[in-house]
Parts: structure tokens; C-alpha cells; sequence
């Protein structure tokens, strides 16, 4: 495998491990204005993924950053090309990001209902705005022949992208409301039991509808055979359909692992079906971003490729250390003193 | 056509120049309140004694509010060389978008999770590991600063790289991190964190011994300040002016602007304050201070040293790259070169004032001085403000320093409503998050916020 392969590979691996990671808590953002009866239960459930959100978050600055290094003029076309819609997106980033750290500053109730709806609609922004993106790689937007996109804002939304949002929605609010059964104990875990048993059916019946359009769009618009994206398409399809029935079954661990494996099939599922592209040009396919047209040179590959590889299992590890030192169930009972006295 | 596209850069520069100098308001206190916080709770770690651990609450409380306006705006600064100059990212990926992955991936992920822990581990960690974690952030902010710069410097003074099918192309990841420019600018940065956090902290405590209150506790906090504000301040001076003979090599137009020497001279007097002298219809100010052969020293490091004037420098360039204007704008350049320098006095002026207060036990007493410690919160964030504007309108009309013109390098599919659109959402959003900043941060430092033994037993931030 050259290494302009071997980014592609690795760029998809940092959207899946951002999508995995901030998934779940794009999940639990969107979920607090439905599960929590309280505003206890609700400081519950931002202090589920409180320590945690900031760093799976800088998988997508490494993401972007990777993209950038590795693929210039994929970077340069997507960012101006989808301009209002990543305009958009920083709204929801920028809000979502303070609405942590703000929201426990007052004990005024209307300063904390806007700092939690500043959450839950940040989250499923984010997550809408994630999904309709990077369907349209694949899709196709217009392209001229320099590979400057050439269409407006309404090119970005079709059936196809639009259920790509939607489907981004309901599998993380799925897989946020599944890491909550394993964060959370009492009541509060019991309401986010049944939260993921109601979202099972509708996040598997779309998500797998939108990896079937997907598959078909391969075909039609970027000149891909139905195999090999059929493959990834259908681990998450069963992964998705298993971490469903886990769900009803009680068995939150299993099931969590499956809506991880599902997401980052979701993710491979969508780079398999650009492959060798990355960004498909419509209706001029020639002038479409390759991983050959849209790469940095050898060198510079090389170089972020020892980069990668040593931070990469230095970050996985320490994130994963993060999560063994949060692992304690937060919320239900009596809670600590410390969480009912205010700071300010 | 023309007025149309000067129009869509000079958008997209405002742009770039508001939110990168917005980002950079909270980007400093940040790298320098970080390590004065960790050391305070090291010195509760050390001496067991409790009013460390209430200063490392109070002021840990000031870096947790400043560092999440910092992370949210510094995405910003991450899509905006996609957004806003896709010209620019196509022609530099290859080498700048280098550090910034880096960044992303060595630096900003070890900040960010070590700070999550910290921030939530009072109660699961050891107190030891508790703090290895915060000191582990630090170290985060302080590598991000230096990758970023990396980036920047390349910018200023391009190294490692060579020109193929119209991009330049890395050929040398050495010469890009140990490019000599950007080692002088962090170094420079670095100070420039500390002195926010210093100076902030010693504010801070003017405030509460303006009021009263707490001033034993306050006292050991001004300590801690003045002991790093005052070797700090001074250092940056010198640093700040090594810092000019490296700019002098590598981008001569942008010092002999920032002194409006319009001919080259030898030796060459620094000019204090003037009034006029800023065009080229105008080289001759109608009044002005001048030092003599001082200008000549910073420049190049020695009293009779030659530096080159604008005129000369504008045929040089003309001769290399062809029909154009080479000269920034000498007026900004000019004074913002003196805010920033005169900014930098100022501050070690109020550190050696208030150390020698401290040292006559008189500190707490000074009214006048502790007005003064007050209103100085405000002079780090005009020097560097001064320092970035100066730094990067010196270096136009490049974008890269000889290598690619500004007006060639943004996108030209983003239209001027675009870019109008983006601007306005940009000014209104940071305009409320400053709002909110600046009231939380005056709460939560204000003199009559407790730090009582019952905040102890809460965490750093509650949900």
C-alpha cells in the first residue's frame, strides 16, 4: 500500500474515531431535554461525558488538520465549497463547547435551560450538518475544472444527504443513549433504557436505509462496483441490528460495543464507496478530487506517517485510560455533596 | 472586476484578521496562567498548606473560563484557511498543514484530555497524579503554541521546501521545526503567555487588597506574580528586540516600515514619536523624538549598523518579482510596532514598582499603585494585539513572504455576501461570547467571591 493509500486510510480512521467518540456524546447532548426528570439528572448527565467530550473532539481538529496536511486541495474544495454549511457548523461547535463550561455558572433556571437546549441543539446540528456533508462527497457537487466547487448552498441537500443527516441523528442519539445505560445507575439509567429502546428501531430501519442508498449511489455516481462497499455496509447493518436487540435484551456493554463497531462501519462504508476519490464531481464526474490529484507530495506523508505512528497509540491510550478513571456510574441516588453545592 | 475581487480579499483579511486576533485575546492566558495555577498547587502539595489550594481553585477557576473561548475559537482558525483562502491551503498544505496535524495530534489531544481529567479527577486521582495531570496540560498548551508557530514563521520566512507545479512542497521537516524565525517568535510567545498571566494575577489581587479582602491569602498570590512578572517582563524586552534582527533578516520591508525609514540610513536613529512621515508623498515627519543609533543597534545588533529604507527596498523587490507595491502600510506598522514596545515597558515598569512595594510590605497599602496593578490587566492584551497586527500586516502583500501574494490566495468561488454574511455572524457571535467571558471572569475574580474550606470539597466544575 503506497502511502497516499495509507492517508486515506487513516484520515477515514480519524473520522471514525471521532464519529465513535463524539458520537456517543452528540447522543447524550441531543438526549438531555427528553430523559432527564430533573435538573440533577441532567448535571448527571453532562457530568457523564464531561471529563471526556473535549478529547474526542480534538479527533476532528486532527481530522481537519490531517485533511489539510495530507490532501490540500480536498481541504481547499470542501471547506470553501460547503461554506454556509461549515458556517453553520462552527455556530453549533462554538455553542456547544461553551454550553459546558457556562451552563453550571448560574443557578438562574432560564440561564441553564439555554445552555442545555444550547447543547442538545448543537449536538444534533453538528450531527445533521456531519451527515449531510459527507454524503455530498460521494453524491457528487458540481466542480469545475480547477476543483473549485461551482454550485450554491441548496446543491448540498438531496433525498440521498438529507437522509445521510438524518441517519447521523438517530445512530448517535442510539449509541449516546446506550453509553448513558452504562454511565448512569438508578431512575436515570432506566429512563435511558428505555430512550435506547425507542430510538433501536428507527436508527436501524434509517441507518440501514441510508447504507443501502449509499451503496446504490457508489454505483450510479462515483463508478463503484456493489462490492466491496457492500461489505462495510453490511457489518454495520448487523451490528446496528444486533446492538438493537442487545438493547432490549439489558446487555448495555455488548450493545455499546456493537453501536462502536456499527458507527465506524458507517464511516468505512462511505470512504470504501469514494475510493480512489475524495470528492466526486457532478455532473463533470473528470473533474473529480482524487487521492492521487488531491494528495501532498511523498515526503510530507512520510513524515506525518512516523508522526501517526507514534501518537496515535500514545492518544489511544491515554484517552483510554481516561475512560478507566471515569468508569464509576454518575447520577441516580443520593448524589455527592459536592455536586449539590454551587460554585458560585 | 477589479474593485469586486479587492473587495473579496479585503473581506476575507478582516475577516481572518478578527477572529485569529479574538483567538488570540484568550490564546496567551492560557499558556501562562496554566503554569503559575500548576504551581500553586504544587505548593500545596508541597507545604500542605491550605491557602495554596484555595489560590489554585480561584485562579484555576479564571483558566477554565478563558479556555473553553480558546478551544471554541480556535476552531474557527482551523476551517478558515479552508473556508476563506482555498487558493492559499492548495498552494501550502503540503508543508503548512503539516504542523497543524501535528498539532492537532501531539499537542492539542494530550491538553485537552489531561485538562478533562484534571478538571474532574480532585476526588479520583492522588493528589500526585492529579497534578502530573495538569502539568501534562500545560505541556499540551505549550507544544501547541510552539507547532502553531512553526506554521506562522513559515509563513514569514519559508525554509525546507522547494517550488514543484506551483506549490511549494516540503523538503525538509527539520528546517521546518527548527526554522530559527519561528524558535525566536516562541520563545517570544511563550514570555508573552507568561506576562498575561502574571500580570492578570497581580490585577486580580490589586483588586481584592483594593476592597480588602482575603489580602493575606492575596498577598501569597502577588508573590508568585511579581517573582515571574518582574525576570519575565524584562526578559521579553530583550528577547522582543533579538526578535527584530531576525525579522530584519528575513523580512527587511516589514522593520524598515515599522521605523517609517523611508531611505536607508547608517546609522540610524529610533524614532519615539512622530507626526507624519507615514507616505511616500510624506517621507519627512514634521515632528519627531528620535533616539540616536539606537534603531541601528535593534535592527542589527550593532550602534553603526546600515538599515535599509523603504525606497531602496521597493526597487530590490520590484527588480525580483516584477511590477507591484511592496511597502505595508508604514502608519499601522509604525504604531503598532510602538504600542506593543511601549505596552512592554509599561508592564515591566508596574512589575519592578510592585516588587519593590511587596519588598517594602507597603504593596497592599498603595492605593495608587493598586489602581494602577488594576488597569495594567489591560496592557498584555494591547501589546500582543499591537505585536500580531504588526507581525502579520508587516509582512503584506505577501501571505507567504515572497512566495504568494494575499490577493492571489483566496477562494474564488466565496463571494463577497459570503464572505459579508460570515463577517457579521463572526462580530456578533464573539461579541456576545466576549460579553459573557468578561462577566464571568469579573464574577468569579471578584473580591468578594468567597474561597472558603467548603468550595474545597467541590470539584473544579460541577454539572
Amino acid at each position: 500500500m503506497n502511502l497516499v493509500n495509507l492517508w486515506f486510510v487513516l484520515i477515514a480512521v480519524l473520522w471514525g474515531g471521532y464519529f465513535v467518540l463524539e458520537g456517543f456524546d452528540f447522543g447524550v447532548g441531543m438526549l438531555l431535554p427528553f430523559v432527564p426528570r430533573d435538573e440533577r439528572e441532567r448535571g448527571a448527565m453532562f457530568e457523564s461525558i464531561g471529563p471526556v467530550w473535549d478529547g474526542n473532539e480534538v479527533w476532528l481538529v486532527v481530522a481537519g488538520g490531517a485533511t489539510f496536511a495530507a490532501f490540500p486541495a480536498w481541504y481547499g474544495t470542501m471547506f470553501s465549497g460547503f461554506y454556509l454549511a461549515f458556517l453553520l457548523l462552527l455556530f453549533f461547535l462554538i455553542v456547544r463547547v461553551v454550553s459546558f463550561e457556562w451552563r453550571e455558572k448560574s443557578e438562574s433556571k432560564a440561564w441553564r435551560r439555554v445552555w442545555m437546549w444550547a447543547n442538545a441543539g448543537g449536538s444534533t446540528g453538528i450531527a445533521l450538518i456531519w451527515g449531510i456533508g459527507l454524503s455530498n462527497l460521494l453524491q457528487g457537487v458540481p466542480l469545475d475544472s480547477s476543483g473549485d466547487y461551482a454550485g450554491g448552498f441548496w446543491n448540498l441537500f438531496t433525498g440521498y444527504t438529507i437522509l445521510g443527516g438524518i441517519a447521523f441523528v438517530l445512530l448517535f442519539a442510539f449509541h449516546g443513549a446506550i453509553y448513558l445505560t452504562l454511565r448512569t445507575m438508578g431512575d436515570l439509567c432506566e429512563r435511558a433504557q428505555t430512550a435506547a429502546q425507542r430510538l433501536a428501531i428507527p436508527a436501524v430501519a434509517v441507518g440501514g436505509g441510508y447504507l443501502i442508498w449509499t451503496v446504490a449511489v457508489a454505483v450510479d455516481n462515483n463508478d463503484k462496483s456493489v462490492f466491496p462497499p457492500v461489505v462495510p455496509a453490511a457489518v454495520a447493518v448487523a451490528a446496528f441490528v444486533f446492538a438493537a436487540v442487545f438493547v432490549y435484551s439489558g446487555r448495555s456493554g455488548i450493545a455499546f460495543t456493537l453501536s462502536a463497531v456499527g458507527t465506524a462501519s458507517v464511516v468505512a462504508t462511505l470512504f470504501t464507496s469514494l475510493y480512489p476519490r475524495v470528492m466526486v464531481s457532478n455532473p463533470d464526474f473528470a473533474n473529480s478530487l482524487t487521492v492521487q490529484n488531491a494528495s501532498s507530495a511523498h515526503y510530507t506523508l512520510a513524515v506525518m506517517s512516523v508522526v501517526a505512528a507514534i501518537c496515535v497509540p500514545l492518544v489511544l491510550l491515554y484517552q483510554g485510560w481516561t475512560y478507566h478513571v471515569f468508569r464509576a456510574r454518575v447520577g441516580g441516588g443520593e448524589l455527592p455533596r459536592a455536586t449539590e453545592t454551587p460554585v458560585a | 472586476m477589479t474593485l469586486l475581487a479587492s473587495t473579496t480579499v479585503d473581506l476575507a483579511r478582516t475577516q481572518f484578521a478578527t477572529t485569529s486576533i479574538y483567538h488570540f485575546l484568550f490564546v496567551p492566558l492560557t499558556l501562562g496562567l496554566g503554569p503559575l495555577v500548576a504551581i500553586m498547587q504544587t505548593l500545596w502539595l508541597r507545604s500542605k498548606d491550605e491557602r495554596w489550594l484555595r489560590l489554585t481553585r480561584f485562579f484555576g477557576t479564571l483558566f477554565l473560563i478563558n479556555f473553553a473561548i480558546g478551544v471554541a475559537t480556535g476552531l474557527v482558525q482551523e476551517f478558515e484557511f479552508g473556508m476563506n483562502w482555498s487558493v492559499y491551503s492548495r498552494f501550502v498544505g503540503n508543508v503548512f498543514g503539516a504542523p497543524l496535524a501535528i498539532e492537532g495530534l501531539a499537542a492539542f489531544m494530550l491538553e485537552s484530555t489531561f485538562l478533562g481529567l484534571w478538571i474532574f479527577g480532585w476526588n479520583r486521582l492522588s493528589p500526585r497524579l492529579h497534578l502530573a495531570t495538569l502539568w501534562i496540560a500545560v505541556l499540551g498548551t505549550w507544544l501547541s503554541a510552539y507547532f502553531i508557530l512553526v506554521a506562522n514563521s513559515w509563513m514569514q520566512h519559508p525554509v525546507g521546501y522547494k517550488i514543484v507545479n506551483g506549490e511549494a512542497q516540503l523538503t525538509s521537516v527539520w528546517a521546518l521545526l527548527s526554522n530559527g524565525f519561528a524558535l525566536r517568535a516562541y520563545l517570544h510567545t511563550i514570555l508573552a503567555g507568561l506576562i498575561f498571566g502574571s500580570i492578570i494575577m497581580l490585577g486580580v489581587c490589586c483588586w481584592h487588597f483594593l476592597r480588602g479582602r482575603q489580602v493575606e491569602l492575596f498577598r501569597k498570590a502577588a508573590l508568585v506574580a511579581l517573582i515571574v512578572a518582574v525576570p519575565i517582563t524584562l526578559l521579553q524586552l530583550i528577547v522582543g528586540n533579538r526578535f527584530g534582527e531576525a525579522v530584519t533578516s528575513a523580512q527587511s520591508m516589514k522593520i524598515a516600515a515599522s521605523e517609517a525609514q523611508w531611505n536607508t540610513c547608517d546609522p540610524c536613529g529610533f524614532s519615539l514619536f512622530q507626526i507624519g512621515g507615514f507616505t511616500k508623498s510624506d517621507e519627512t515627519p514634521s515632528f519627531s523624538i528620535t533616539i540616536p543609533r539606537l534603531l541601528s543597534y535593534m535592527a542589527t545588533g550593532s550602534f553603526s549598523g546600515q538599515v535599509q529604507g523603504l525606497n531602496q527596498l521597493q526597487a530590490k523587490e520590484r527588480r525580483q518579482y516584477g511590477r507591484g507595491n511592496y511597502i505595508p502600510d508604514v502608519r499601522v506598522i509604525y504604531w503598532s510596532m510602538r504600542v506593543m514596545a511601549f505596552a512592554g515597558v509599561l508592564m515591566f515598569l508596574v512589575a519592578a514598582l510592585g516588587a519593590w512595594l511587596y519588598w517594602r510590605k507597603k504593596l497592599e497599602r498603595a492605593r495608587w499603585f493598586l489602581w494602577i496593578g488594576l488597569v495594567a490587566i489591560a496592557l498584555p492584551y494591547i501589546a500582543a494585539t499591537a505585536g500580531w497586527i504588526l507581525t502579520e500586516m508587516g509582512r503584506q502583500p505577501w501571505i507567504v513572504q515572497g512566495l504568494l501574494l494575499t490577493s492571489k490566495a483566496n477562494s474564488p468561488n466565496v463571494s463577497t455576501t459570503w464572505l459579508g454574511i460570515s463577517l457579521a455572524f463572526f462580530i456578533t457571535l464573539y461579541v456576545v461570547l466576549g460579553v459573557v467571558d468578561f462577566v464571568l471572569m469579573r464574577r468569579y475574580a471578584h473580591p468578594d467571591r468567597p474561597t472558603t474550606g467548603e468550595e474545597l470539597a467541590t470539584p473544579a466544575v460541577t454539572y
